[in-house]
């Protein structure tokens, strides 16, 4: 087991060098100086350029530009935005709790309602509500978030007047950003309603952000708790003269929860892919946002940067669910 | 009637791998729901030009924002309304059509005959090149695709074409994944031993005697491939670096509707849907060739 531990725990570093040399590479296929670039239509003298050239380390053979990029990467060093001259690291950690806050809603939406759905699907085989599920199932699987995402605004925000259009928070309430999470936040601010503003403003992205794990943990459920149902022991657990309730929750559910875990965990990509739309589609002042509009403005040291991070995040939470998944299945382990 | 009676049904011959494949696919109302879209699809984006009442960028000044026939407003020669630039959405969406099969087409031929190559090349060559080929790969893989998408165009610069090489990319490591671990089990065959023993070069043993035995996976993975990749790229020109306007690419018509979305719900509703059910009806279709041609699940 523990062989097991270390030895995924160690393959991560040369995943790491190569999400970093990804992004290395990709910076360096951009087309143009990037110090020609930051002067634009100004222009700059070829000797000043050769300067600077000279003191971003441009000069300098490609793999020792790598090696530098790479030694400032892991000491915590990812350059700063060319816009407003801000650490990419300090924009990110200030905006991430906002991305994090809309994803974990999120799949908390998507388990809590999928894992039910999944169950019943399973136990009415065969029948028009199995059949209603996984049609919604597959509905939402093919569903342009993006699209969905305006629809809901269109019907609950501009028609019905039910949830604000866009942003986390109302303008009238003064909520300290304490710890970046607005609910808690909000929870902890003076102002009565600012905990209702703040879910108002939470639901549609929560709901246009979960839907696709929602359907793709619904279909999971389903189809592992077929499998398990007709397993001996459940039907041993039947004879024995347990109700359907105990038998399907404690018998079946606990062993066919296991592969339903491990989709959660890589529901993670998508999330992340997710958010990028969602944000964009409702002004959420995430990570996203940040990125998309790092690329608008050609701010390539936040591109970079902040491809960098949620790379390294995915790769993390991927590490997770695989060591979640040796102490749930040992047998993987070996 | 008992069933020892009904002879003729044994001395049937064993029907072939088409008409069994045919057989369980057209059992699967999905499926044979999700193809009949798809052929619908693929008519009218053929037929676009003779279907279309329209031209897809021809402006009908002073009709902009024409709401959709059946509405008090609506205006029979515009039968799903106009946009803000006076253009019919019917025609816009059917050219759409084309471009989003054209896309799914692209994306998948690219990304599955680059990722089959890889691939095989793994399976075949082993050892270091294997190691080096499955790693790149895991390395594409950490990045959640759209973001590796986003990024692949953020560098090549927004248009139709970079959205397409963006997506390909993105799919490259499943299609590769795919082939080597299929490839890897009919290695250990015997045909394959005996094809090798027979004088048979290494291309000729890749791509003759292994890659049609691999294909079944293939397949189905490219026709799901088929609605990813037209999912991603509508993604990429809703953030405006996919298509470019005026092009009538879905994403993209998305994009230009947020504008004016509350005024006029159709420009918004019409493409979005037009994303959905293509989507859908490929994921069914590729969802019911999966049962098909998985043989565990076929009886």
């Amino acid at each position: 087991m523990l062989a097991y531990l270390l030895r995924r725990v160690a393959l991560i570093i040369p995943t790491f060098v190569g999400v970093t040399l990804l992004t290395f590479v990709m910076i360096h296929l951009v087309p143009g100086d990037p110090i020609e670039v930051r002067y634009g239509e100004r222009g700059i003298s070829p000797e000043r350029l050769a300067l600077l050239r000279h003191e971003a380390g441009l000069d300098q053979p490609l793999w020792q530009q790598f090696l530098t990029y790479e030694a400032q990467v892991v000491s915590g060093d990812l350059g700063t935005s060319n816009q407003t001259h801000e650490s990419v690291w300090v924009q990110f950690t200030r905006l991430f709790p906002a991305t994090l806050e809309l994803s974990v809603c999120a799949i908390l939406f998507a388990v809590v309602l999928g894992i039910p759905l999944g169950v019943l699907a399973a136990i009415r085989r065969g029948t028009p509500v199995d059949w209603g599920l996984m049609s919604f199932s597959v509905t939402g699987a093919s569903m342009p978030i993006f699209w969905l995402g305006l629809m809901l605004v269109l019907i609950f925000s501009v028609s019905l007047g039910w949830t604000p259009v866009s942003g986390r928070m109302s303008d009238v309430f003064d909520v300290p950003p304490w710890s970046g999470f607005m609910l808690v936040d909000a929870w902890f601010s003076e102002d009565d309603g600012a905990v209702r503003a703040a879910v108002s403003h939470l639901i549609l992205p929560t709901i246009v952000l979960g839907t696709i794990p929602l359907a793709t943990i619904a279909r999971m459920t389903r189809s592992s708790m077929l499998e398990v149902l007709g397993e001996d022991y459940v039907r041993t657990a039947r004879a024995k003269g347990l109700t359907g309730f105990r038998v399907v929750v404690v018998h079946a559910l606990r062993n066919a929860l296991i592969p339903v875990v491990t989709v959660i965990g890589l529901q993670v990509g998508t999330l992340l892919g997710g958010a990028i739309l969602t944000e964009y589609t409702f002004s959420w002042p995430g990570v996203g946002s940040w990125l998309v509009a790092g690329i608008g403005r050609r701010d390539y040291p936040v591109v970079q940067g902040g491809t960098l991070l949620v790379a390294s995040l995915a790769m993390l939470v991927n590490l997770g669910v695989d060591l979640l998944y040796g102490v749930l299945n040992p047998r993987i382990a070996r | 009637m008992s069933g020892l009676l009904r002879t003729p049904e044994v001395a049937r011959p064993m029907p072939g791998g088409l008409a069994l494949f045919w057989r369980a696919f057209r059992g699967n109302r999905g499926a044979v729901a999700g193809v009949c879209v798809v052929v619908a699809l693929l008519v009218v984006a053929v037929f676009a030009d003779v279907l279309a009442p329209y031209s897809p960028t021809e402006q009908f000044r002073p009709h902009f924002l024409v709401p959709p026939a059946w509405q008090p407003a609506g205006m029979r020669e515009f039968l799903l309304g106009t946009d803000d630039a006076s253009r019919d959405m019917l025609s816009r969406l059917m050219f759409g059509a084309r471009l989003s099969l054209l896309i799914g087409l692209a994306v998948v031929a690219l990304s599955l005959s680059v990722g089959t190559v890889l691939g095989l090349v793994a399976a075949f060559a082993g050892g270091a090149a294997d190691v080096a080929i499955m790693r790149i790969m895991d390395v594409f893989l950490v990045f959640p695709s759209l973001l590796l998408a986003i990024v692949i165009v953020a560098i090549l610069g927004p248009s139709l074409f970079n959205a397409m090489i963006a997506v390909a990319v993105t799919y490259l490591p499943t299609y590769t994944r795919l082939v080597r671990a299929s490839a890897l089990g009919e290695l250990s065959r015997d045909y394959v031993a005996a094809s090798r023993s027979a004088g048979a070069g290494t291309l000729r043993l890749m791509f003759d005697t292994v890659l049609p035995n691999c294909l079944a996976p293939v397949i189905v993975q490219a026709t799901l491939g088929f609605s990813s990749a037209i999912l991603d790229a509508a993604a990429l020109g809703f953030l405006g670096l996919g298509a470019q306007p005026p092009t009538p690419e879905w994403g993209t018509m998305l994009a230009g509707a947020l504008g004016f979305y509350q005024r006029a719900w159709w420009a918004l509703t019409f493409p979005g849907l037009a994303i959905l059910v293509t989507v859908l009806a490929f994921n069914l279709f590729g969802d019911g060739m999966r049962d098909a041609l998985d043989p565990r699940l076929r009886r």
